[in-house]
């Protein structure tokens, strides 16, 4: 139905491309939010990946990582998260007091109970 | 009546022997659940030089409680009132039955009910005097109850800031215990009014009693109660915390044998936990409590969550593992230890609880993983550091500090010495702060990382600013070279003259890092630099005894208002005198206390730095300036 | 009688408070703690939006003060001041004692101290300077690095102790965007064949013509914007700085090498006005500004009667906000003065 609707106004997304915002899985952010409540704080400045230790040696980016998560684009952020070496310097250098270390750490733990519940 | 036994002595000898049989069951398990080292390293203990060492301790810790009096003096004489003097009790009453009683050698009931089976005895001489020393116990007791009693309800009369919480079985076991020596008090007295006996406590308020009430049909009840109040605090003693009393002595002999808590759940850890008295000191040292108003996560708590097997990841992660409360414990429980390995559990799943599995409690097991599996860090490249004798390695934190790494620079340059600043270019994390969030297995793989780098490039001596990183190169790197950090190397550059510096007439307060101080032992050469070149001020909280700055790294939890409170509370502190500077020796501190105080915060290095006289250099006149406007012209 | 009115701070909100009242026929006493007028003003050689000069502004606050019988006090502070029925008594360093009807407090701001971001450099590195430092030179007619050589990629970072809680700043200094911008045209205007960039974390262009400015900036100037909070810089062996900086809108690390750096200072309360608010009983914001009485129709007001603020001292506002501000408490003063108080 819907796309019949797209049609008609010759007007059509790539689906591949696009961010499906209402049947992403954002599970993951929930958790992270009802447990660090700063997460909302952030505004995607980029200070946490600069300074990035693990950003040194590899393409790691929490920031990324970070809008992914609350998008609900989960695939990509479950096979990185393990690079972060928990250093803290992200926390030193975010202007908006997100505690970024906790995120890591609560985001493993979401995806570690999820992965037990998936089928 | 009967002069050898009465009914109401039941409930007690039901509580006593039960209680006794416990206690020795429990650390004859306890006993045969430790490593073969420990088993040997106990038995050892117990015949040799530790043995009296242990009795020495257990008078002056579990009797007189020193260390308690020595923090709190009110809150030490409570419990010395209560242990001690039940203790004198138990003794005096013992020689007492012995020396007046039918015959020697009697049944325990003889002996602590000995005013009922003997009414008449202590009119005179000899008698009189000792019902005078017992009366004296039992108001040394009291006493103690009294303030027991009222910092229930109103903590601060012993100069404590909050008081323990308690659960329904604790609130049960405390109210007996409560019950037990007002209860003597009345039976004692009333009997003494009966007949007319008793000494100064006793006898003085036998004698008011008998003038308004039935003194002898009254005793009996009050006996009663005494027999039921002992024995109930015996039966629920081992679920409760009150199984500290037996356990803390096993603790004793077990500390004074040299069995250390390691990195693993165990007996020993188990023992610790027990031996926790909930007095409630560590909740009053922790600045998440003066500082932030967190009330809920201090070790106390962590001991009974563990006893309790709830879950304690919340608890366990919320905690700045400064170490203050380490030092502050008087049972000299290895708190942080004890939570590192919590971190290491995660989460716990939930027992089935009821109140006879407390009996029953089976060894508590947290397994820390193997580094099998897939690399976490595979995508690190290849080492290859440049060959020097001596590393400096700044550390993470350090690289947002830089007027400490370019001190440092400055003092390497200035000394001469040939060295290699090995994570110039950003290094690889030195692998603690996966360690404090219980993440072992991956700690692994990044030690084995550096560990590589240090060992090709072949040096002798690592010299770090971090005393995070200090600590984790000390204590799980296994190198063969020698671990400074960046104060002790200075302090050798001075001693030896290798770096000449000028006296800064400044006013300075040293801040301990508690990974520095407390965390590796390391007091003296920070604070032996800074007397050299500057001058250095005494502070209340030094040493063993310092803040923590609230920027720990450990403490995954803790929201950055709470952090801030802390900082601020700790830089007020620290500050109060209004020196030129507050001196750190670490760059985490250094961020933390320059983000809430106008003072002027610097690392030890800098000060070294700026205090530095170094042999000029030829340098170029420079060349000329060129103003903007002749440029535009070309 | 003329009454007389006591204006504290003889900055750009100060002067125009003194002009517009000694105007309105009341006596004026004007206290500044320098030994000249003009505040922050001077600091800057050209303003915003359209690059006239600074000099201009104060043209025009002389215009209206000097000649005007204004009681100017300068090399003067502020130690005690408090009520005593219908009057407010001061007390200056000078041992100095004023009766005044009212009081206007025109302490203005202060420059975020750019060395408390450690990690930028400032003050450690030879070649970090802040927005101030960069119109000096602009003044100066030079812009040089500390060997006196001529940089050729310059880097701006904007909010450098504004949206920081690490730098104890919440606040958004609102003016520290366009200023980027503005400096960013005239450092292509003196060095053609320089490359300058700048490091945002938001472009904050709200006020009249700053839009049109950034345009400006990229369209005729080259000037490059990238998004992304730099962490921390450090310096090479070749004495450039190297800065860490993700470029969210690419999403990847970005890597360069800088001759000059300039940190975009935001604006804090001043050290004059948190000792006159500490003394005064004045109420501050979390902001650590003046809290006015009322956000909207009452930001000259404040927590004590017959004192009332104007300029910068409330809250970050460019020029022309300030003159209009200070004109507004022109308003309250003469209002609170007619009613014979």
């Amino acid at each position: 139905m819907v796309d019949d609707n797209m049609d008609r106004f010759g007007f059509t997304i790539s689906t591949g491309r696009q961010i499906d915002y209402e049947s992403n899985d954002r599970s993951i952010a929930e958790y992270i939010l009802d447990k660090e409540p700063s997460f909302r704080l952030c505004i995607e400045c980029g200070g946490c990946s600069a300074t990035c230790t693990t950003g040194n040696f590899t393409g790691f980016s929490l920031r990324e990582l970070n809008i992914l998560i609350k998008r609900g684009e989960n695939d990509k952020v479950r096979q990185n998260l393990k690079k972060c070496m928990l250093c803290g310097k992200c926390t030193l250098v975010c202007p908006r007091g997100v505690n970024t270390r906790n995120i890591v750490v609560l985001a493993k733990e979401a995806f570690q109970k999820s992965d037990e519940y998936a089928i | 009546m009967n002069m050898r036994f009465d009914p109401f002595v039941i409930p007690f000898n039901i509580g006593l022997y039960f209680i006794l049989v416990y206690v020795v069951t429990r650390c004859v398990i306890w006993f045969r659940d430790l490593s073969r080292t420990d088993k040997l390293r106990l038995q050892r203990g117990f015949f040799g030089v530790a043995f009296v060492l242990s009795l020495k301790e257990i008078f002056m810790e579990s009797l007189i409680h020193r260390k308690i009096l020595k923090t709190n003096i009110r809150l030490g004489y409570m419990h010395m009132s209560l242990a001690f003097g039940w203790f004198l009790l138990i003794l005096f009453g013992t020689i007492e039955a012995d020396i007046f009683g039918a015959k020697h050698l009697n049944a325990p009931y003889k002996a602590i009910f000995f005013r009922f089976f003997n009414p008449d005895h202590g009119r005179t001489g000899f008698e009189a005097a000792y019902g005078f020393l017992m009366d004296l116990i039992l108001a040394f007791i009291l006493s103690g109850l009294l303030l027991a009693v009222t910092k229930r309800f109103y903590s601060k009369i012993v100069g404590l800031k909050k008081t323990t919480r308690l659960k329904i079985t604790d609130k049960i076991a405390l109210t007996s215990l409560w019950l037990i020596f007002p209860s003597r008090l009345l039976a004692e007295s009333f009997t003494c009014g009966a007949y007319g006996t008793g000494s100064f406590l006793t006898g003085s308020l036998g004698a008011w009693l008998a003038t308004f009430l039935p003194a002898q049909q009254l005793a009996y009840p009050f006996w009663w109660l005494y027999s039921i109040s002992l024995g109930t605090f015996f039966i629920l003693l081992p679920i409760t915390r009150y199984m500290h009393i037996p356990t803390e002595l096993f603790l004793i002999f077990m500390r004074n044998s040299g069995i250390k808590t390691g990195d693993h759940s165990g007996t020993y850890t188990e023992v610790q936990t027990y031996s926790c008295s909930s007095c409630g000191i560590c909740i009053d040292a922790c600045q998440l409590n003066f500082s932030a108003g967190i009330t809920n996560i201090q070790s106390a708590y962590l001991m009974k969550a563990i006893r309790n097997k709830d879950d304690v990841s919340e608890i366990a992660d919320n905690c700045l593992m400064c170490g203050r409360c380490d030092q502050k414990c008087p049972v000299g429980i290895e708190l942080s230890p004890i939570r590192m390995i919590q971190r290491r559990g995660g989460e716990a799943e939930n027992d089935i609880r009821n109140i006879y599995k407390g009996y029953f409690r089976s060894r508590q097991t947290i397994i820390s993983e193997k580094a099998i599996g897939s690399s976490n860090f595979n995508f690190l490249p290849e080492t290859d550091p440049e060959k020097a004798d001596i590393l400096y390695f700044a550390g993470c934190m350090t690289h947002l500090t830089p007027a400490i790494k370019n001190s440092m620079i400055k003092i390497f340059e200035a000394s001469g010495v040939k060295y290699s600043f090995i994570d110039e270019q950003g290094g690889v994390c030195c692998g603690r702060p996966l360690m404090l969030a219980g993440q072992d297995k991956e700690a692994r793989e990044l030690i084995n990382y550096n560990s590589q780098m240090i060992w090709k490039s072949g040096a002798h001596t690592l010299v770090t600013s971090c005393p995070i990183c200090y600590k984790v190169f000390k204590e799980s790197y296994y190198l063969d070279v020698e671990v400074l950090h960046h104060t002790q190397f200075i302090k050798r550059l001075i001693d030896d003259g290798s770096v000449k510096m000028n006296f800064l007439h400044k006013k300075v307060v040293y801040h301990s890092p508690c990974e520095l101080g407390r965390g590796s032992g390391v007091y003296d050469e920070p604070k032996e630099v800074l007397n050299h070149v500057s001058r250095l001020e005494r502070s209340n909280f030094e040493d063993g005894n310092s803040l923590c700055c609230g920027g720990s790294l450990a403490n995954m939890k803790i929201s950055s208002q709470n952090k801030k409170k802390i900082a601020l509370d700790a830089a007020n502190e620290l500050t109060k005198n209004n020196p030129d500077i507050l001196a750190t020796a670490c760059p985490l501190c250094k961020k933390t206390f320059s983000a809430v105080t106008y003072a002027r915060v610097a690392d030890i290095s800098e000060i070294v730095a700026e205090a530095l006289i170094v042999k000029p250099v030829n340098k170029n006149s420079g060349s000329h300036i060129n103003s903007i406007k002749e440029l535009a012209n070309i | 009688m003329n009454k007389h009115v006591v204006v504290i701070g003889g900055g750009v909100a100060g002067l125009e408070v003194a002009g517009q009242l000694s105007k309105a026929g009341i006596d004026v006493t004007l206290i500044e703690k320098e030994t000249k007028t003009g505040g922050n003003l001077n600091k800057w050689y050209k303003l915003f939006p359209d690059r006239r000069k600074s000099s201009e502004i104060k043209e025009y606050l002389d215009g209206i003060t000097l000649n005007r019988g204004i009681n100017l006090l300068t090399n003067t502070t502020i130690e005690m001041f408090n009520r005593n029925r219908n009057h407010l008594l001061i007390t200056t360093n000078g041992g100095k004692e004023l009766v005044a009807d009212a009081i206007v407090v025109a302490t203005g701001f202060d420059l975020f101290k750019s060395a408390r971001k450690e990690e930028y450099g400032y003050g450690i590195y030879d070649n970090v300077f802040t927005s101030a430092d960069l119109e000096e030179m602009f003044r100066n007619g030079k812009i040089a690095l500390a060997n006196g050589t001529v940089p050729e990629t310059i880097g701006i970072i904007h909010c450098v102790g504004s949206r920081d809680e690490k730098a104890g700043n919440l606040y958004c200094s609102k003016l520290c965007c366009v200023t980027a911008v503005k400096q960013a045209i005239e450092i292509r205007e003196y060095l053609p064949e320089s490359k300058v960039f700048c490091f945002y974390m938001d472009m904050r262009m709200g006020g009249a013509f700053y839009e049109e400015l950034y345009r400006e900036a990229q369209e005729k100037w080259g000037v490059s914007f990238i998004r992304g909070k730099v962490s921390e810089a450090s310096e090479t062996i070749e004495g450039k700085l190297l800065i860490k900086v993700e470029d969210t809108l690419a999403g990847r690390p970005l890597k360069m090498k800088l001759d000059l750096l300039v940190l975009m200072a935001g604006m804090e309360m001043s050290e004059g006005g948190k000792k006159i608010a500490g003394i005064g009983g004045l109420n501050t914001g979390e902001n650590r500004f003046f809290a006015a009485t009322d956000n909207h129709f009452g930001s000259n007001i404040s927590n004590i009667d017959g004192i009332f603020y104007a300029g910068t001292c409330t809250a970050p506002m460019n020029i022309t906000e300030t003159i209009s501000h200070a004109r507004a408490a022109v308003v309250e003063v003469i209002d609170y003065l007619k009613d014979g108080r």
